[in-house]
């Protein structure tokens, strides 16, 4: 697997997650990915970027376009939060510790082709995506 | 701040979403729509999403606050012009809207809204 480009963005204002929409938009179509697929992987982002500001207090996403043999977007969202104490909890649907619909963490998951997080309580939080072109 | 218009058109109220909306945006939207229809006594309300490319869970959360705000407000409300590939991502998030009436776009919109009050 080759990795042809990286960048981060700073995940710190609402505005920031606006900008992670349109990046990753912008990257999605770039690579060639179809109108669905580019629309799954923005609101997967959409909802990951969220989580990292409300949850996690802040943090940042980095995303790395990935060549070879296939073509595909990885983003990963970290932040220094309180962290997840139970994952298999928070990604169920309907579950959450705030005012959403507790549908982010596992509705990205669903929306993209493979996903993993990683959280220590007190440490931070780690989610990583990546959707296949 | 940067405001989402609401028209008013007869007994109706015309709202087209045409920027990305960041969270408090789409918060400032709802609670402008409801203010507007206690004001108008509007009987109806027509969002047109057609410009959004994409619709994640607080957009969709909005939208159905919309239409439940509005229903006890005695106000129909109808989402038209959804984009197909939004549609599609939506319900594979998990979100169906639920109580929300929608139509491919503003004329079906529009007849709904007309028929649905007609029906009163």
């Amino acid at each position: 697997m080759v990795t042809v480009s990286t960048e981060t963005i700073a995940l710190t204002s609402e505005p920031d997650v606006v900008a992670v929409r349109r990046r990753v938009r912008e990257v999605s179509a770039k690579l060639g990915f179809s109108l669905v697929d580019q629309t799954k992987v923005v609101t997967a982002a959409s909802e990951l970027a969220r989580n990292t500001l409300i949850y996690g207090g802040g943090g940042t996403m980095h995303m790395e376009t990935l060549n070879g043999p296939r073509v595909g977007l990885k983003l990963i969202f970290e932040d220094n939060g309180p962290g997840i104490p139970n994952i298999e909890l928070a990604l169920r649907d309907g579950y959450t510790t705030g005012t959403g619909l507790g549908l982010g963490l596992g509705g990205a998951k669903r929306l993209a082709n493979e996903f993993s997080v990683d959280s220590r309580v007190g440490e931070g939080t780690k989610v990583m995506i990546t959707r296949w072109k | 701040m940067e405001k989402i218009p609401i028209l008013r058109m007869g007994d109706y109220l015309l709202v087209t979403i045409q920027v990305d909306m960041h969270d408090r945006l789409a918060m400032a939207l709802q609670d402008d729509l409801t203010k507007r229809i206690s004001e108008t006594s509007a009987h109806g309300v027509l969002i047109d999403i057609s410009s959004l490319e994409m619709v994640d869970s607080f957009i969709g959360r909005m939208l159905s606050n919309i239409a439940g705000m509005s229903r006890v407000l005695d106000a129909e409300t109808v989402v038209v012009g959804m984009q197909p590939a939004v549609a599609i991502t939506l319900v594979e998030l998990g979100l169906s809207l639920p109580g929300i009436r929608t139509a491919l776009n503003v004329d079906a919109g529009m007849e709904l809204l007309r028929s649905s009050m007609n029906g009163i």
